[in-house]
Order: C-alpha cells, then structure tokens, then sequence
C-alpha cells in the first residue's frame, strides 16, 4: 500500500530529519510510528500523503510515485489528522466543516449530505449538525476534525499525536474507535509518544530515533526491550519497567499489561520460588 | 501553616450556563506538593485561575464564596498583587514566552516590580539555574525545544520568588522523557526551596511519586481529597475515569487475589521494591 | 518579498551593528532630512553613495542589494510616472532640469530613503532595537507590541505553513481557478490563522497578568544601553552632515546635470 524506499529528507533550513528510512506498509495494517519529539515521525508521515517529497529516494502510494501526484489526489486515499483541530477548523457550521473536503473531491451533493450526516453519526456529532465548530470543547473540535477526514472514507487514517491533551476516559474512547477503524478494513497509522496507549492497543510499532528507524515489529517485544529505549529515549510503560526491575529474580521481561503481569506473578509465586 | 483556603468557592463565567466549580471548599498547607486532577472540564483549570485572581479580575463573571491565598483575600487584591505570592505556569511553553532572549522573559516580571537591574540580575542568574538552563540565557525562545521552553517558562515565574506555584498541565506537549525532567524541575522547587506545589496533571504514573496531597475534581466539584495512597487506591476515581497509575492497579489485583504489598505503590520503583519483599519470601 | 528580506535582520555583530539604535535613528533621519531637501540629481547621487562604506563595514551588502532591488519596482513606476508627469505639465517641474532628469531625481530620492532605513534594520537587531525604545520615552505598552509582534513573526509563518498542509491534506488546491477562487482558496488558510492569533493574543495577556503586569508606574529593565565612543563620533557626525545639509541648501547654488550639459 505504501512503501518508502530510502528516504532522505533535509529540511530547507538544513536540518536532515530523515536519514535513509525504508518501510512497507500494507493494506489494512495497523501502525504506531513512537519515538521522541523530534525524532521524525511527523516528518515521515508527511511523505505518506506527499505534502513533503523526500530530497533522495521515493514514497509510493499504490504503486505511484509521490512525486507524480498532487497533494490533493493523494489525500484522497491518505487521510491525515493534524494534531491541533484549530489548525483546520474555519468553516460556520459543523456541518460545513465536515461538507469542505468533500466538495474539494468533487462529490456530488446527493451523496455529499449522506456522507455528512454518516460521518456526524460516527463520531457522536449529530446534535452539533448546524453548531459553529469555535463554539465546541477541546475534545468535541477534535472529533469534528477527525469527523472530516472520515467523511471521504480514504483508505489509509493518519493520526499525529491524536492523545495529546487527552484524560484517560477520551484515550479509552479513542483507542475502541481506532481498533474499530482498523477492524472495518483501513489502514491506521498513528503518531505517537504515548507508550501506555500503544502497549494497550498493541499494534506493529515502527521506533524512531534521530532521523533512522531503530526498530520494526511487534509492540510488545520492541517496548520491553530496554536497549531499545535506551537508544531511542522512550520510557517503557510502567509494567514493564517493574519488571525489568525484577530480572534478577527470573521474572520474565516481556509484560507490559496489569493483567499478564499478575498471571506472571501468580505463577512465580505459586511455582515454589518463595 | 495553612497557605491556601477556600469555603464553598463558585464561579460561573460570563455568558455560562452553569457553574464551571461548585461549593469548592479546601485547604492547603505551605510546603505541600498537590496533585489536582479529574476528567476534562471537570473545573480544575478554573480553580487554578482563581488562585492567582486571573478570577476573578481578569475573567469578570460571579465568584461567590471565600478564598484566602498566601494570606491575603483574593477578591479585594489585583493580579499583580497576587503575582507576588502565587506564580502560575501555563499549558502551552510558546504562549508564555514574549521576549526575544530566555534572560529578557524570566526578568519580565521583576521589571514590572520595579526592582533595582542588580537584584534583577542576579534572580535571573538563580532562577537559570534553578531550572537547568544557565546556558540558554541568550537564546531566542524559538529556538528552543518545547522542554526548554518550559523550563524557562517555569524559570519566569520563579524569579519573582513566590510562595506558592500553579502548574496547570505543564508537559501536554512534552514527550514522557521531558515530562519527566519538568517533574524533577518541580519537585526539586518543592523539596528544596519549600515553595507549595500545586500541579493539574493527567498523567499520574509519571507525577503521583512526588504528590503528598491528591484532590480529585469532577464536574465543578471536589468528589475525593486526600492522600495519594488512599484516592488511587478508591473505586470512585476508577469510576470518575482518572488515569490510575498501573502500578497501584496491579497492586488491586494482586490484593484481589491474595497476595498483599506492605503498601500501596503509585510509582514502579516503589512496586518494585514492595514486590521483592513478597517474592523473597 | 525582497523589500522584506533586505529589512530583516541575521546574527552578524560588526562596529556597525553594535552602535546604539539611538544614534543610527538619528543618522537615518538625517540621511531622510537630506534627501527630501534636495531634489537635485548630482546630490541625490552623492547621497545614494554616501552610506556605501557603512553598508560594507557592516558586511551587509548581499542583503543591502536585495532590498534595492525589491523597491526597483516601485522605483521604476515613479521614474514612468514623473516623466509623463514632466512632459505633460512642464510649468510644475523645476526649471533647472529636463523631465527625465527630474524623474530620475524622483525615483532615486525614493531609493535613497528605502536605503537609509533598510540598512538601518540591517544593522539592528530586534534586541536591541525594542531595548531603545524602552529607554526612549515611548510608552512601554507600545515597545512591549512591537516586541511581542517580532518575537511570533516566526511562530506565525510556521503556523501558516502547517494550516495550509492540513488544508491542502483536505484536497484544497491553492493554485487552481481563476482569480476570485483563488483569494476565496486563502479562507480556510486566514481564518485558523486569525481564530489562532486571538487564542494566542488571549494566553499571552493571562501570562502577562500573572506576572505582574501593571504593578510599578516606573518599570526597570534587566540591560541598559550606554553610548559609548564610537556612538558619541556617530552622533556628531550626523549632526554635522545636518548642518552641511541646511548649509548647502540655503548658500550653495547646486547644479543639476541639465545645466552642466551644453545645449
């Protein structure tokens, strides 16, 4: 589905953010892109829908070359949501809001307002319908904004850092509605540095540090290994991080949830150890 | 010593529906490090802004109810009276920071006291080194990286040496690592200079080790106030849906079934020295 | 946006930059007195080449180039329309020189006031230059503006670079249509801009309030700009240029090259 091919990208100000990147991402996965701030998830991400152009080799899209396609067209298979709504919202209704990329793809206005009302419907927006999105709250403009990018149902979901400024019962509710995108089929890629929220959902987990992918694969092997981190300056989730303070007694290191930790330790326990 | 005091504080913003904090009553005493947290909207960033008396002289809108900070009545005292004694430090880094050298922003305040350029001088060069930053005195505030940022942040409000210091969700923007490093900026405030903490955070596995005091706020009010150790451990803050640290969680299941630490972790250094106790055994 | 660029300002420290804004202010408002009070070309020649030793010893040529080239547009609209204006209406020019000698005279003396101030801005930094106006007697609330303002010049253009990405990700395509849909394309660009600058406008004052903001009348300040030697030789070189100016125009006949040429 997508594919970027040793990826340079330098900065017009100089700075080099991405120093030969290669990753295949196929259709329907499910994948978090973590490292620190600064490390290059976002700029990476913005090659996926071509608003950046690598500087030396090249990001496919379905086979076609990011430089052979507009920003626009692109955005029709590659949805991104930014992370702060405000940088999008503009329109006088929710509705508007929601209608402006689908006007830009050339809807026709019958399925237009289907789309709408559907992608209201999603995100428990229905009752906001005719409301000025600047009227909203915090969380409730983020979901309209995420509202907009669903609407055009495109085939691939990027989300940059969408658990910033979250209380754990919106994380909660974000993580179902993501599992639930990614099980209807999209692909999802995620931009984040919260270690809690991927451990919990679990997806493939592309590490990032200083401009190079570190690590690629499974979420759990990649968050417990303490090199890793050490190497892309991550934090291990909690669990983890009692465990890894426990090696010393033959725990195993490789938990990162409340409930395989407890597993792990009933059966140390119960294994004659004390 | 108490150094903050409210009765049945109440406040509604002009043009709001309802009271955005409801019959708000509390103590505080000097020296403690707070942790004020709940759900979205659940009022704690307005309670922050009364502190300071950004309410209510600077949002208009009915306060009702008592509210004695560092001493003095809030009501009766302008902001800049206020600013002596409660510092606040808010959410977004680039929003607090107007000058165009780090030295220029953290002298802002004193400037506006009028003190003398060699008392000026030399709170800058402690608050500098307070937080961390001596060699970022020169830089422009652009230039920084949103952990500086809030450093220096942090920085312009120490210099005016207050009592008491408001964090209201510092590291939103940080990553855990820097979210990290604000925290140990904080404490170190805290345990060494002894000025009283207060910090809204949502992410309580990372800040709870350093809290002595927890109050947890939901829909305008103040729904558990306490220690640390008693709230997280309480089904009312797993219900009102604050993030638990997992290591007081697993520490739930564990009692659940049957094995008992000698005390309630919130930190996994503490779980981790609790659990070789009960697996040595 | 060349005229832009030659008024910016880089990181570069030379004796012309370290001079107090106070004392180039005064040189430049000499250098714009000079200016307007001659419309003669040989002189307005003389006062284009007169900052050139300044202009290198700050090592800002490059920079100095460009924003006289930005303004040769509207230099050249003037140079078009003073000479039309000359062959039209011959009685308002003077008669001491030709209509394309005058609209020569023109557009230089425009270009001779462009330089004066971009080298100006070339050679201050913002530092420095809000560092003057809060020693001046200007109201602080106005240098604090002018500050602010430079200080999220920056944060602002990155702004604008990120809203138009997360609109053009929407599938807006700035550059297509004719003209109308093209300004109409900027809405969804100007209005996060401006919704963003107001939220900003709104943390900004509640950070400046809890600073304490409005507590003093008499508000000190953390540097102090003191004139040094090569600021009191400045002062008194611009005084002197002043006086050589109003000396020559009241007691110097100065020609103009239509009389120097033979007819």
């Amino acid at each position: 589905m997508i594919e970027v091919k040793n990826v340079n990208f330098t900065y017009p100000t100089g700075v080099e953010a991405l120093k030969g990147v290669s990753l295949s991402i196929r259709n329907g996965e499910f994948l978090a892109i973590m490292g620190q701030n600064g490390a290059g998830k976002t700029t990476l991400v913005k090659q996926f829908n071509g608003l950046l152009k690598p500087t030396k080799g090249e990001v496919l899209v379905d086979g076609v070359s990011t430089r052979d396609i507009s920003v626009a067209r692109l955005a029709r298979k590659v949805g991104f949501v930014f992370q702060n709504p405000d940088h999008q919202l503009f329109s006088e209704t929710v509705e508007e809001e929601i209608a402006f990329a689908l006007r830009n793809f050339g809807f026709k206005e019958s399925t237009l307002k289907k789309r709408v009302t559907w992608a209201l419907n999603l995100l428990d927006l229905t009752e906001y319908r005719k409301t000025s999105p600047f009227m909203l709250s915090g969380g409730e403009r983020k979901r309209v904004a995420l509202a907009s990018v669903l609407a055009w149902n495109p085939k691939v979901v990027i989300l940059d850092e969408p658990t910033i400024g979250q209380d754990h019962r919106q994380k909660e509710i974000l993580r179902q509605f993501i599992v639930q995108l990614n099980a209807q089929g999209k692909t999802v890629v995620i931009v984040t540095h919260d270690v809690e929220f991927v451990a919990e959902c679990s997806p493939r987990v592309v590490l990032m540090a200083q401009g190079q992918i570190v690590a690629d694969g499974d979420a759990k092997r990649i968050l417990t290994d303490p090199d890793v981190a050490l190497q892309a300056s991550i934090v291990p989730p909690q669990i983890t991080q009692i465990f890894l303070g426990l090696t010393d007694l033959g725990l195993p290191t490789d938990v990162i949830d409340v409930s395989e930790a407890t597993k792990a330790l009933l059966e140390y326990l119960e294994g004659g150890n004390c | 010593m108490l150094i903050i005091e409210t009765k049945n504080l109440t406040y509604t913003y002009p043009g709001g529906i309802k009271p955005s904090i409801r019959d708000v009553s509390l103590t505080i005493e000097k020296g403690e490090f707070v942790i004020l947290t709940g759900p979205s909207g659940c009022g704690k960033t307005t309670l922050c802004r009364c502190f300071n008396g950004l309410i209510p002289h600077f949002y208009a809108g009915q306060l009702e109810g008592e509210l004695t900070v560092a001493g003095l009545q809030v009501k009766e005292h302008p902001i800049y009276e206020m600013a002596q004694r409660v510092g606040l430090v808010f959410q977004n880094p680039e929003n607090q920071l107007f000058a165009l050298t780090v030295e220029k922003d953290v002298a802002f305040g004193l400037e506006n006291l009028g003190t003398p350029r060699e008392e000026i001088r030399k709170r800058v060069d402690w608050a500098l080194q307070m937080t961390g930053i001596e060699e970022l005195g020169e830089r422009a505030p652009h230039e920084l990286s949103g952990g500086q940022q809030q450093r220096v942040a942090i920085a312009c409000v120490l210099a005016m040496q207050p009592d008491i210091m408001v964090f209201d969700e510092p590291t939103s923007f940080l990553d855990p690592l820097g979210a990290q490093k604000i925290f140990e900026v904080i404490n170190e405030l805290n345990k060494k200079l002894g000025v009283t903490v207060i910090l809204v955070e949502h992410r309580l596995d990372l800040a709870s080790k350093y809290a002595d005091h927890v109050i947890i706020m939901d829909e305008g009010r103040i729904v558990l106030n306490g220690k640390p150790k008693e709230i997280f451990d309480s089904e009312t803050a797993r219900l009102i849906g604050v993030g638990i640290p997992k290591a007081t969680q697993l520490w739930q299941i564990l009692r659940e079934n049957g094995i008992k630490l000698e005390r309630v972790p919130t930190s996994s250094e503490e779980a981790v020295r609790l659990l070789r106790e009960v697996l040595k055994a | 946006m060349s005229v832009l660029e030659g008024f910016r300002f880089r990181h570069v420290s030379s004796p012309i930059h370290r001079r107090d804004p106070r004392v180039k202010f005064l040189y430049v408002l000499v250098s714009f007195i000079a200016a307007i009070m001659f419309n003669e070309l040989p002189l307005l020649l003389v006062l284009f080449f007169l900052p050139t030793p300044f202009v290198l010893l700050a090592g800002v040529q490059r920079q100095w180039l460009r924003s006289l080239r930005g303004a040769m547009f509207l230099a050249s609209f003037l140079f078009v329309f003073n000479l039309i204006f000359g062959f039209l209406s011959p009685e308002n020019i003077p008669k001491t020189m030709s209509p394309p000698e005058y609209a020569f005279a023109m557009s230089l003396r425009f270009l001779d006031l462009v330089e004066s101030f971009s080298i100006f801005f070339l050679t201050t930094s913002p530092d420095h230059l809000s560092l003057a106006l809060e020693q001046s007697r200007v109201p602080y609330e106005f240098t604090f503006a002018f500050t602010t303002a430079v200080r999220f010049v920056p944060v602002l253009a990155e702004e604008a670079q990120t809203i138009m990405d997360a609109q053009k990700a929407r599938g807006l395509e700035l550059e297509k249509g004719n003209f109308m849909k093209r300004v109409r394309n900027y809405i969804p660009i100007l209005i996060p801009l401006i919704v963003s600058s107001i939220r900003r406008s709104l943390e900004l004052a509640e950070a400046m309030e809890s600073r304490g903001w409005g507590a003093s009348k008499k508000r000190t300040n953390l540097y102090a700009l003191k004139m040094r030697r090569g600021d009191w030789v400045l002062a008194i070189v611009s005084l002197l240029f002043l006086v050589t100016v109003i000396y020559v125009r009241l007691y110097v006949p100065v020609p103009t090259f239509t009389m120097l040429l033979p007819h």
